[in-house]
């Protein structure tokens, strides 16, 4: 590899062939690999805005001064940063700007002659002497047969009394197609990216939605994409169950998740009933429907002193652990003639315990739900137009409620159960609880055109990494005693593998070609 | 017996086939001293008369030096047939302890209803198994001789890694890794672990053979060693049959099953980002390797480098991370 200096006196066509040159040298694709390797580490390591929002608001939170830095150099977003793509992109072009050449020189080598025998074949890597009776023109017949039968592609005679072929042009064209291939699936996830979306929603059981931005929960889309796009279906989700490891090493973990859910796939059409699982997504229209996360939902109803119902259903709790004890908020707003706004803390135990160390969860099933809450009285600021967190009180002008002692108001509930309020405020019963799933609806533009291209590269990879380019060539030459001697010798093209191949197939051309001399001759004198 | 109790029982074969493997390593390692003490027998009987040629016969090459036994006094010949029994009695104890060693992961696989390679425990000794048969199927060559003290001692690490500090009892499977795809998909990550490992013994090998070639050791260890040259080669062999195996299986078959569990098909999350980190790397050694004047120990080197990236995305990535791929059990 030459290193080409900058001459002073380069003009701005020169020099631009100059980077060209350097972009497309092999060494700089080696720099390129190992400089997208090292730049994709830091996305590993710190948290992405990305995939994890949640542990970078914590990141910040607690490191400010550096998170300033992080955040001018992208570290937060590693692979969308412009470094990352300038670093991906010099490697596309760098791929391309290889290829097209190479495919070049590959079309004209495939077209040109292989080369004359050199003089001296005994000096070649692989090498076999026999001798023979047939005649010189014959045998150099048979070799040619011989050679063509092994997929040898042969020179023109020459009338130089050898035959010269050449083999293994798969590797050469199994090498581009997987570059090409890799340029086609870089282009497709990138493609993918300014096409596709993804969003999701938290649908409580017995509740559903319809597939438009406005009932998302959250959404990430890309440039391109378009809400028209999306499939207008609607869903319900009928029930959703969840079931845990009993016992053992690893009880409570999950074993299956599972949503019964009629969905109808355009306004309309006729309903349909689909179960969706972790592994098995529901497909409509080019758009894929998951499972995410689940939780539970306890439902609550809130009376009035005089009994009238200010509020019931279900309220979806955040699970805090592993045995999904969950908390939430349940936002009554009463009309003023009426009293004062209640807003209620709870947090829910599916399968609660109480000891010496407080209520808590043994369990992820609902096996004993409970609820322990607290509750506020005041004005929620629900009317005042900024938007709020469903899963927090806003308790500026709220005000907890406290008992006769004088303590905060707090009751423990299990399912059925009532508690009156201090002041005679109303009533709080927990009714039960349905169990809620995150669902993500999502689409991946171009993922048929990457996984094609990506199974073309890994086959053309085979071909480059497994086929042998060599050529092989026959000589045949009466020798002194009269005898036709045969020469038969190999060499590879690339250093790859080790000689002993060679020799085996420079073995099997001159074994092939004496088992047809000796056809012929037993042709002959039949 | 119930089926927990034949996968728990797994734990306790895998032990016992560490010290089988014990045996083999010792046997290798008596070998490895015999053939040492051939050479230096061989360089002593040889050194008065003449000097300069055996300098010259085994100096770029390192290849064991082609001593014409019959002509030896009776001792050497000794010697000789040792070290040769050594050597078969270690590939014995070695193919019995890969037999136990197979009989641990069928039973944690029939023990558990489902392929064995679900938890760190499981990938490790399953990855052991194929780098041990991967192994065996070398040992007819001298490269694969050559690395024999060498390859065990790792599998030996492995695998006491695995009934240690990697060890979790049987069970089921989260739901997200319950799918046919974690068959194929951890299958080809295993084999490619395997190969990968067998390809970075020989390349840190090759490091030093051509080390010690350059500076023309005619005894040592580095001399010992089969040449650079076809160390170099056997390192470049494993890693083309690893690197498509790789490509297919944690990559592509990845993203496939990526897509059918969270719906997208690449998410970079870490240890997607680390597979594709060890995938650059390894396509940069079949780079270098392929450019003029990266051949031999340079290109070992990035060999090296990518070997520490497949430990990383099987150790670190599990250990330090908590991705969506957190389920090594630790
Ligand atoms: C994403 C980027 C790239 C990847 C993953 C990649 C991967 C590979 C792999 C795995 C091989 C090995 C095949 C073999 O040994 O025959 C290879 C060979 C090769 N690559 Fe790349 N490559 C990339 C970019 C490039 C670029 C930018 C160039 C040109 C500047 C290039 C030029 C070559 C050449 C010439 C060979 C053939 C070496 C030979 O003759 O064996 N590659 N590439």
């Amino acid at each position: 590899m030459k290193r080409d200096a900058r001459a002073p006196g380069l003009t701005r066509v020169e020099f631009a062939r100059w980077i060209w040159r350097q972009l497309t040298s092999m060494r700089v694709a080696l720099i390129l690999l190992f400089l997208l390797a090292v730049a994709a580490i830091p996305g590993s390591i710190i948290p992405q805005s990305d995939t994890d929002p949640l542990a970078v608001r914590d990141f910040r939170a607690r490191n400010p001064g550096l998170s300033e830095w992080y955040d001018r150099l992208g570290l937060f977003d590693v692979y969308a940063a412009p470094w990352f793509a300038a670093i991906y992109l010099a490697l596309l072009v760098s791929l391309v700007g290889c290829i097209l050449p190479r495919t070049w020189q590959h079309v004209k080598a495939l077209r040109t002659q292989p080369p004359r025998a050199p003089r001296r074949l005994s000096r070649m890597p692989a090498y076999r002497r026999v001798e023979v009776d047939a005649s010189p023109e014959e045998v150099l017949g048979l070799a040619r047969a011989e050679l063509r039968s092994r997929r040898f592609r042969l020179a023109a005679d020459r009338g130089d009394g050898a035959v010269s072929g050449e083999a293994g042009s798969l590797r050469e064209t199994g090498n581009l197609i997987f570059h090409l291939a890799v340029v086609v699936v870089l282009l497709a996830v990138a493609g993918g990216g300014l096409f596709g979306y993804r969003a999701t929603v938290l649908v409580p059981e017995g509740a559903g939605f319809t597939n438009q931005v406005i009932q998302f929960d959250n959404l990430s889309a890309g440039p391109m994409f378009d809400q028209s796009d999306l499939p207008p279906f609607s869903l319900d989700v009928e029930s959703f169950t969840m079931d845990f490891v009993d016992s053992g090493h690893q009880q409570g973990l999950p074993e299956e998740y599972a949503a019964e859910v009629t969905f109808v796939p355009e306004p309309g059409a006729q309903p349909q009933q689909r179960t969706i699982r972790v592994n098995e997504p529901l497909e409509v229209g080019g758009s894929l429907i998951h499972i995410l996360n689940p939780g539970y939902a306890p439902a609550f109803t809130v009376r009035s002193a005089d009994g009238t119902v200010l509020a019931e259903g279900p309220v979806a709790f955040l699970p805090q652990d592993d045995n999904f004890t969950s908390t939430g908020v349940v936002k009554v707003q009463v009309p003023p003639e009426q009293g004062e706004d209640i807003g209620i803390e709870g947090v829910f135990y599916p399968t609660a315990v109480l000891d010496e160390n407080g209520p808590r969860s043994v369990f992820p099933e609902a096996r004993n739900p409970a609820v322990f809450l607290t509750a506020y009285h005041g004005n929620l600021g629900l009317d005042d137009g900024t938007p709020q967190s469903v899963f927090r009180l806003d308790l500026d002008d709220m005000e907890q409620f406290e008992g006769a002692n004088g303590e905060p108001f707090r009751a423990a509930l299990g399912q059925g159960e009532t508690v009156e309020l201090p002041g005679g405020a109303g009533y709080i019963t927990f009714d039960g609880y349905v169990t809620w799933v995150n669902l993500q609806i999502s689409r991946n533009s171009g993922k048929e055109i990457a996984l094609v291209a990506a199974v073309a590269a890994v086959i053309g990879l085979m071909g480059s990494l497994y086929v042998r380019r060599r050529r092989a060539w026959v000589r045949a030459d009466v020798g002194p005693q009269g005898r036709t001697v045969v020469e038969v010798a190999g060499l590879h093209r690339a250093e790859t593998s080790a000689d002993d191949h060679l020799a085996d197939e420079v073995g099997a051309i001159t074994d092939g070609l004496l088992l047809r001399l000796s056809g012929s001759y037993d042709e002959k004198e039949s | 017996m119930d089926l927990d109790a034949v996968a728990e029982w797994s734990r306790y074969i895998v032990a016992a086939a560490m010290l089988v493997y014990l045996g083999a390593w010792l046997a290798f390692c008596a070998e490895a001293g015999l053939r040492g003490r051939l050479r230096r027998m061989a360089a002593e009987a040889a050194v008065p008369q003449q000097e300069l040629v055996t300098a010259a016969a085994s100096g770029p090459g390192g290849s064991e030096p082609t001593a014409t036994v019959h002509s030896q006094p009776e001792p050497v010949r000794d010697v000789e047939q040792r070290a040769e029994r050594m050597g078969l009695l270690g590939q014995r104890i070695l193919v019995l302890a890969t037999v136990v060693l197979a009989a641990g992961v069928v039973m944690r696989g029939v023990g558990t209803g489902r392929t064995p390679w679900g938890n760190m425990y499981e990938f490790s000794i399953t990855g052991s198994l194929v780098a041990v048969v991967v192994f065996l199927m070398l040992a007819r060559t001298a490269a694969g001789r050559a690395i024999a003290v060498w390859a065990v001692l790792l599998v030996f690490l492995t695998l006491g890694l695995a009934v240690t500090v990697l060890y979790v009892p049987p069970g089921p499977l989260v739901p997200a890794l319950d799918s046919y795809w974690l068959v194929i998909h951890v299958g080809c990550a295993v084999v490619a672990f395997g190969l990968f490992t067998i390809s970075a013994v020989v390349a840190a090998l090759q490091i030093v053979a051509e080390r010690s070639a350059t500076r023309g050791l005619t005894h040592g260890f580095g001399a010992s060693l089969p040449s650079a040259g076809a160390l170099d080669r056997l390192a470049y062999r494993l890693t083309a049959v690893a690197f498509p195996i790789w490509t297919f299986g944690p990559l592509i078959l990845g993203a496939v099953w990526a897509e059918v569990s969270w719906g997208r098909y690449w998410d970079w999350d870490p240890k997607e980002v680390w597979a594709l980190i060890t995938w650059l790397a390894y396509a940069a050694y079949l780079h270098a390797r392929a450019t003029a004047g990266w051949k031999g120990s340079r290109a070992s080197v990035v060999a090296l480098i990518g070997y520490a990236t497949v430990l990383f995305s099987y150790f670190g990535v599990n250990v330090f991370f908590n991705g969506l791929h957190s389920y090594g059990g630790l």
